[in-house]
């Protein structure tokens, strides 16, 4: 089911054989790279996104505009329950105003209690509060739809990926590609045909789709052309929501990427400092010192 | 070995307390005066490199216990939790989650080196020993903190090596539900395994110490292999190898840090990022990669009780390496014979770790079987073989004799 490059093996043999064991126990974790895109499904493309890389950053408009199309179409089956209103107001996010984030909870109702009189009761949702999910729970969310059941999207781009083949996983060692997931959930929203190809046995209540494992998706396709109307006046093809929307749920995983990023590049210049300061010193050490 | 230089306190209240308690004395000896062979290469950093590794594991595991709840209900949250709400909780989680995957990959170039510089041979048995021993505890606290966040990949890593002991006949079933503290894998196990977690580590400590001591009777191999003969062959640790080993650490830190701030699930695996479900089991369970080539060695047979005895018979073959290898010289740089079949064992380690990570099916099985077999040819007929028949090069007389023919400088040397 892997289709995992035979060549992978030959060269990782060449490479030990020529001494660079490092290299190759390094490279080690990467074959056990997960089986996503499987059952004959496509490999996505890797997309442009503006927080990948050691510099990247997300871009405020493209998460608000993810999140709205969060609200507005996936919101309908999906829940976003380990993200809090207010992380929508912090650093590193879509970074509305306080203002516009307590507007938007009041939006929701959520369950609170029990009461002086022991009773639970509903009230509007504060900053401190979560994204309400739409079911109460997995069977009620299943039996809704047709036995399927539609994931939480809090983490889903930590946890969607596909195998990266030689000699991308080899390169992603050094370029910091880490953004399996979030291309495969564009590929995912965006690689739906509405009929299955000639020969293709789909069934029934189920779509194609080129990009999910066997080819068939209880989802049907979620996006259409103008599906929402953008605040911003951008465009809403079917391709920007799915990328606005992909983007929104890398923050929603991720939501100290910035942050991490950041200081990240302050650490490494720090130790790169650090390391040469002590190359020198060791040098100078040993300087006359036979060895 | 005359390691152990005499600490004389100069002023009176350290002798005072030295002469009560002699812990200084025992850190002048090991850490400032030990005497180090005086060609010690890079590879020799590894140890303290490990050392480091100890202590970020421990210093950001006990921050991680702070807030991790051992619940199924809420172990998968509590992660969530420290990567989101805790003040650079995500920088602890990460740090300890890729330090592990460091830690393994510094001690296997800790390995190869004693291998291939024959470290492993007498009279540094007991140290190599320990070495294994602290190697195993690693696997075990590994596998351990893998359960923790009760992923899909923790939940079902749990099941199928807790179900390993099934395979021993009679006693396997009641141990494996010993283990579960039930019928299947749940709550008590989360629990124990926590607890577990939190213990192997300790003894893993006391094992470190004991290494570290072991290693201050038997003194440093060298890349000769040759043993000191005098005072000249050696320095004092302190400030040559404090200062060398300092320099290695921060370096070996820049890929520690690449893939804490720049990639730090890539070693990992998405499904971790599912919580645990014991109704779906996913397409593929996949070990972290740091247990793949014995992973591999388990999934070669057919039979499980067989996979579980030459999975450990894998791990038993480093443990009597010291009686496997009968060669007189130690370093594999006097052997081109051992050295050629070094490189081979070091392609077939690989070769098996890229086959755990494939299906255990079709050509893999066939393939894992040819790697399992020549990875016990290794130890078992090639090393007494080639050590028996294999005759080393000359040796130079001393480790100062080697340094100057490397420097191309025939005068002895003048320098203490």
């Amino acid at each position: 089911m892997i289709k995992r490059n035979h060549m992978m093996t030959s060269k990782s043999v060449r490479k030990a054989l020529l001494g660079l064991a490092t290299v190759s126990v390094l490279a080690l974790p990467l074959l056990a790279h997960p089986a996503q895109a499987s059952g004959g499904a496509a490999t996505p493309h890797t997309q442009n996104w503006s927080f990948a890389g050691v510099f990247g950053r997300f871009d405020k408009a493209q998460l608000k505009r993810g999140l709205q199309v969060y609200r507005e179409v996936c919101s309908a089956c999906h829940g976003l329950k380990r993200v809090a209103f207010r992380t929508l107001a912090e650093p590193g996010g879509p970074e509305m105003s306080i203002e516009a984030v307590k507007a938007l909870a009041k939006e929701y109702e959520v369950q609170d209690g029990p009461d002086d009189e022991g009773e639970m009761y509903t009230r509007t949702a504060l900053l401190s509060d979560y994204f309400p999910s739409p079911y109460p729970n997995d069977n009620a969310a299943r039996a809704s739809n047709n036995g399927a059941l539609p994931p939480d999207l809090s983490i889903i781009t930590k946890a969607r990926g596909y195998l990266r083949g030689f000699p991308n996983w080899f390169f992603d060692l050094f370029t910091g590609y880490q953004e399996t997931g979030v291309d495969y959930l564009y590929a995912l929203l965006t690689g739906y045909e509405e009929e299955a190809p000639e020969g293709f046995v789909l069934n029934d209540g189920m779509n194609f789709n080129h990009y999910f494992s066997g080819n068939q998706i209880a989802m049907p396709a979620p996006l259409s052309d103008e599906g929402v109307e953008y605040a911003d006046g951008t465009k809403a093809t079917v391709k920007q929501m799915a990328k606005d929307v992909s983007a929104f749920l890398m923050w929603t995983a991720e939501p100290t990427l910035e942050q991490r990023k950041r200081i990240g590049f302050q650490v490494i210049l720090f130790i790169l400092l650090f390391a040469g300061m002590m190359y020198f010193t060791t040098k100078r050490l040993w300087r006359g010192v036979k060895h | 070995m005359s390691g152990h230089a005499t600490f004389e306190p100069q002023n009176k209240y350290v002798k005072w307390f030295e002469d009560r308690l002699p812990i200084l004395g025992l850190v002048h000896s090991s850490l400032v005066a030990f005497q180090t062979p005086r060609n010690l290469n890079y590879w020799w950093t590894f140890g303290g490199i490990l050392f480091m590794f100890l202590m970020i594991q421990i210093i950001t595991g006990v921050i991680l216990a702070m807030h991790y709840i051992p619940h199924e209900t809420l172990a998968f949250d509590s992660t969530e939790h420290i990567l989101r709400n805790v003040n650079y909780g995500w920088l602890i989680r990460y740090m300890h989650a890729n330090g592990a995957s460091m830690f393994f990959f510094a001690v296997y170039i800790h390995m190869f080196r004693g291998f291939y510089y024959g470290s492993f041979k007498g009279p540094r048995e007991g140290l190599w020993i320990l070495g294994v021993i602290i190697y195993n505890l690693m696997m075990a606290a590994g596998f351990l903190g893998y359960v923790l966040p009760w992923g899909q990949m923790s939940f079902w890593a749990a099941t199928v090596i807790t179900n390993l002991f099934s395979a021993f006949p009679i006693i396997g079933e009641p141990i494996v539900h010993w283990l579960w503290g039930g019928y299947s894998v749940g709550q008590p196990t989360l629990n124990r395994f926590y607890s577990f977690h939190y213990l192997v580590p300790m003894i893993l400590f006391v094992f470190v110490i004991l290494h570290v001591w072991a290693l201050h009777v038997v003194g440093n191999n060298n890349p000769t292999g040759i043993s000191v003969k005098s005072k000249q062959d050696t320095l004092p640790f302190h400030p040559f190898y404090t200062i060398k080993d300092a320099y290695a650490i921060v370096a070996f830190l820049l890929i520690f840090v690449w893939f804490v701030f720049f990639n730090p699930n890539q070693l990992g695996h998405p499904d971790n990022y599912i919580p645990a479900n014991p109704m779906v089991t996913p397409p593929h369970i996949v070990p972290e990669w740091y247990f793949l080539p014995f992973y591999a060695i388990l999934r070669a047979v057919p039979d499980k009780l067989g996979g579980v005895l030459l999975m450990f018979g894998a791990l038993a073959m480093l443990a009597v390496m010291p009686w496997l290898d009968r060669s007189k010289a130690r370093s594999l740089t006097y052997r081109p014979i051992m050295a050629v079949f070094f490189w081979l064992f070091v392609i077939d380690a690989l070769f098996l770790g890229w086959l755990g990570s494939q299906p255990a099916e079709g050509i893999y099985v066939i393939m894992s079987r040819l790697a399992t077999a020549y990875y016990f040819l290794h130890f078992l007929i090639i090393m007494p073989l080639v050590s028996t028949f294999e005759k080393p090069r000359p040796r130079p007389e001393s480790i100062m004799q080697s340094v100057l023919d490397k420097a191309g400088d025939a005068s002895p040397a003048k320098e203490a």
